[in-house]
């Protein structure tokens, strides 16, 4: 376990320790001229070994969001075979002190309900009343049932564990606290009791006993420990205690389930930070972990991120990317085999499409009969039309966001494979720089084209502007 | 007629066959699952393809909206646009926009009706409606038909019942492509016998490809249901196929089948995997129960689908109506259970041992013997002794 960083370098950063329960190999395999790498990774698990840099596929309760599991071995292997989950999801959390309320005031109902009944019963109905306390038991039933979210420690266990229980027993599961979509941590709320996560059941707080209750009935390939994330503008006052109190929960994992450390999980970016500070903080960070660990990371999320990530050195990324180009109607259309520079089309940007996206919701596409991308191989494209996506996205069917989120994982993956192939080839920073660029210059000629026209400029999905 | 049917098994009034549409050959019984707007919701083609479904539902009232039936002509049809290899069924539209329209009007040109795009008065006449069909291109096309509920009582019954064939000769003077696709007349007359009658004589009289019993599953109990089913599969005739639309409770299939009926469509076993509900030997399940929280069994312990072989009931529970993921699993098992029933169905009317299944069936759903009357009484006009499974009824008897 490395020592903490010296917070006087690095003003908002943590690193978390990620340790595994089965066996893991990793090895690095090739070097760029700078810090990116390519490695190897073997999950007791899985029959294939995977490169690395990886994407660790998002799901929801272990499942990916839309894509169900007897379409999963459709996308690429070994490379779709690693997934994220956060033990959050699954939580049954009881919200005690909702308990505690519901359980006095049906109390006090229940005994002014009685008063009343004595003053106007005669003596024996009055006696049956005493000890009626079904009121309050019922409240607290109903509230233990309304927060019932997941399911249990103890049922997981009884299944079997994660691979069990999700039917996936060739596949890797990385379990991490924070999910990028749903399970935000929320520094404010967190405290020396637990770290607290925004959920779609409200704010929760989460204990390191809790935690590892949860990853040792699940039994993950990777887990993460419990750790409390701060975004990069918080005080250094705020820093310094997110480091020790991390420190102090890692321990505490460690000592509830004792594990070999066998990589680094590194927190606290993705939450709001600028792209321009977050290089020299991975540098810092990237610079005294041990180079032969696999390094994971969390948030980001567009491409140009992930390459700045590559760029420092790490190893796993989440792909919360996939998600949002899938609910906004958006699939992949980039070409993998090297960044060219396409003829700008001025008629695609004005729908949110560049060449690196299109937007299926446009009209445009309403009688097009060709595949999403012309030599693609994912299900999607073999088997249906940019039309018929088109009619689905329009009459709100959920068969058009499955056979997106197939197609974006299969485009992403293949993005990270031309990723190891420029560091395998020792192109990378070219590789990278010309993806940018050509970006950069789509993006320069919209905001360009549309202050011509006297249009506000266009706000992209996930794109965040660039400067310049 | 663009179809072949041929019986190849029969127990009494129940018939195994097999129906050779243009895109697929069908065994029936069978049940159809219905894709309200070309895609049935949730799962793949690839995936109905494994479940065994042979048979799908397009609305022409949907389809004719969003994306047009012109749309789908010039991109070569329903089959080539949601690339679905096997048959294809369309309605008429007629009965969407009387349920789901305001203002919805029956006249003799059409029904009328409020376009829900503009507010503007809009007229569906049967030529209209089987122009739309044509340019869809399904293998089985229905006749506009003036469809009331059996709940309704009166001359509006009688009425209803004249116009549908008059309407019927309409709709094939319109119809273009006879050698492609299946023109299937609609028997209506609510729940009055003489009505019934007149219709299906004067249907048989137009020699169509084959015949819908209309008109019902809309709330009428069920000891109307099944008489009026038994009088018009005894009425039509033997050699072409018959369908009775909007039925999907597996009871009501099993009864319907062992009276005659060959084709079923209805939206109830996807419909209730989006509420939480699975289709189970015993009944129904209800996932969103608290019970089965900690639940480590399939859903179905017997059921040999994807869902069934490798997810508990915990699992299913904690993900039905919050995760789009439940709805899918369930609606993927429901399915599979309605296609596995049609070829057990099928196959015990051609093993010679139909009668050894509803009693099976029928075993499994009222352990306790208690099957209700109108099934008892279906299955006797059917033939069928089920004297095995009605306890009650066999301990009363002297």
């Amino acid at each position: 376990m490395s020592s903490a960083p010296d917070t006087s370098i690095l003003t908002s950063l943590n690193i978390q320790h990620g340790t595994d329960l089965h066996e893991m190999k990793f090895a690095v395999t090739a070097w760029s001229k700078g810090r990116a790498r390519v490695g190897v990774l073997q999950l007791a698990n899985c029959p294939q070994p995977m490169e690395t840099p990886a994407l660790l596929l998002s799901t929801r309760k272990g499942l990916p969001v839309f894509i169900s599991p007897d379409l999963l071995p459709s996308l690429p292997s070994p490379d779709s075979h690693l997934l994220q989950m956060s033990p959050l999801h699954l939580y049954v959390f009881t919200s005690l002190p909702l308990l505690l309320f519901v359980l006095i005031v049906g109390y006090i109902v229940d005994m002014s309900m009685w008063v009343l009944r004595l003053l106007f019963l005669p003596a024996h109905a009055a006696v049956k009343m005493v000890g009626c306390t079904w009121v309050p038991g019922l409240l607290a039933y109903m509230c233990v049932y309304l927060s019932l979210d997941g399911i249990s420690s103890k049922t997981i266990s009884n299944i079997g564990g994660l691979h069990q229980m999700l039917g996936l027993h060739e596949y890797g599961f990385a379990a991490v606290p924070r999910d990028s979509i749903v399970c935000l941590p929320e520094c404010d709320s967190t405290n020396k009791i637990g770290a607290s996560f925004e959920t779609p059941s409200g704010r929760r707080l989460i204990k390191p006993v809790e935690y590892m209750e949860m990853i040792s009935s699940m039994k993950p390939s990777l887990w993460a420990t419990l750790a409390d994330e701060v975004p990069a503008w918080v005080s250094a006052k705020r820093n310094k205690a997110s480091v020790d109190r991390t420190l102090r929960w890692l321990d505490e994992c460690i000592t509830l389930s004792p594990n070999q450390l066998q990589g680094y999980w590194i927190g606290g970016f993705g939450l709001g930070e600028s792209m321009d500070e977050r290089p020299a903080l991975l540098n810092a960070v990237a610079d005294i972990l041990p180079v032969e660990r696999p390094r994971q990371i969390c948030g980001l999320e567009l491409p140009e991120e992930v390459l700045q990530g590559v760029a420092a050195g790490i190893d796993l990324f989440d792909s919360t990317y996939i998600y949002h180009l899938t609910l906004g109607g958006f699939a992949l259309t980039f070409p993998l085999e090297s960044i060219q520079r396409h003829e700008f089309d001025s008629r695609l940007s004005d729908v949110g499409s560049d060449h690196t996206k299109i937007n299926l919701r446009a009209t445009i596409y309403r009688k097009d009969t060709a595949p999403i991308v012309d030599n693609c191989n994912c299900y999607t494209c073999q088997n249906h039309t940019r039309a018929y996506i088109n009619h689905l996205l329009n009459v709100h069917e959920m068969l058009a966001q499955i056979l997106l989120e197939i197609h974006n994982t299969h485009h992403y993956l293949g993005f990270f494979r031309s990723i190891r192939t420029a560091i395998k080839e020792d192109n990378f920073e070219q590789f990278r720089q010309t993806f940018i660029d050509s970006r950069r210059e789509h993006l320069n000629m919209t905001a360009h084209m549309h202050r011509a026209e006297g249009i506000a400029p266009l706000v992209l999905l996930g794109d965040r502007a660039f400067n310049g | 007629m663009a179809l072949r049917f041929e019986v190849l098994g029969r127990f009494n009034r129940a018939r195994a066959a097999q129906l050779t549409l243009p895109h697929f050959v069908c065994q029936t019984p069978l049940f159809m699952p219905v894709g309200t707007q070309g895609t049935i919701k949730g799962l793949t083609t690839n995936q109905l393809e494994e479940i065994g479904c042979q048979i799908i539902l397009g609305n022409t009232y949907h389809l004719a909206l969003r994306p047009s039936s012109e749309l789908i002509d010039e991109l070569g049809g329903l089959h080539k646009f949601m690339n679905w290899p096997r048959a294809l069924l369309t309605d008429s539209g007629g009965f969407q926009m009387v349920s789901l329209l305001h203002l919805a009007d029956i006249t003799e040109k059409g029904v009328t009706f409020q376009s829900p795009v503009d507010g503007k008065p809009m007229l569906l006449t049967p030529e209209e409606s089987i122009q739309i069909q044509n340019r869809i291109g399904a293998d089985i096309i229905m006749a506009l038909d003036d469809v009331v509920r059996t709940t309704i009582t009166g001359p509006r019954v009688e009425e209803a019942m004249y116009r549908t064939l008059r309407w019927i000769d309409r709709c094939i003077a319109a119809h273009k492509r006879p050698e492609e696709q299946n023109l299937f007349g609609i028997v209506q007359g609510g729940l009055d016998p003489v009505l019934r009658d007149i219709c299906v004589r004067g249907l048989v009289d137009r020699k169509l490809p084959g015949y819908a019993i209309g008109g019902l599953s809309g709330g009428e109990d069920k000891n109307s249901f099944w008489r009026v089913v038994a009088q018009c599969t005894a009425a039509l005739p033997d050699d072409k196929p018959r369908y009775v639309m909007g039925v999907g409770y597996p009871l009501d299939i099993v009864v319907c089948s062992a009276l005659g009926a060959d084709m079923y469509d209805c939206v109830y076993p996807t419909r209730t995997a989006r509420f939480g509900t699975a289709l189970v030997p015993e009944g129904v399940l209800k996932l969103k129960h608290k019970a089965m929280a900690d639940d480590t069994r399939p859903i179905d312990p017997a059921c040999m689908c994807m869902v069934c072989k490798n997810y508990t009931r915990a699992y299913i529970h904690c993900l039905v109506t919050k995760d789009a993921m439940g709805s899918q699993l369930l609606s993927y098992h429901n399915l599979y259970y309605m296609m596995k029933l049609s070829r057990d169905l099928h196959s015990s009317i051609i093993q010679e041992r139909f009668p050894e299944f509803v009693c099976e069936f029928l075993q499994k759903m009222f352990p306790k013997g208690d099957v209700p009357e109108w099934v008892c009484n279906a299955m006797e006009v059917a033939g069928i002794d089920i004297s095995c499974c009605c306890a009650p009824f066999s301990s009363s008897q002297d």
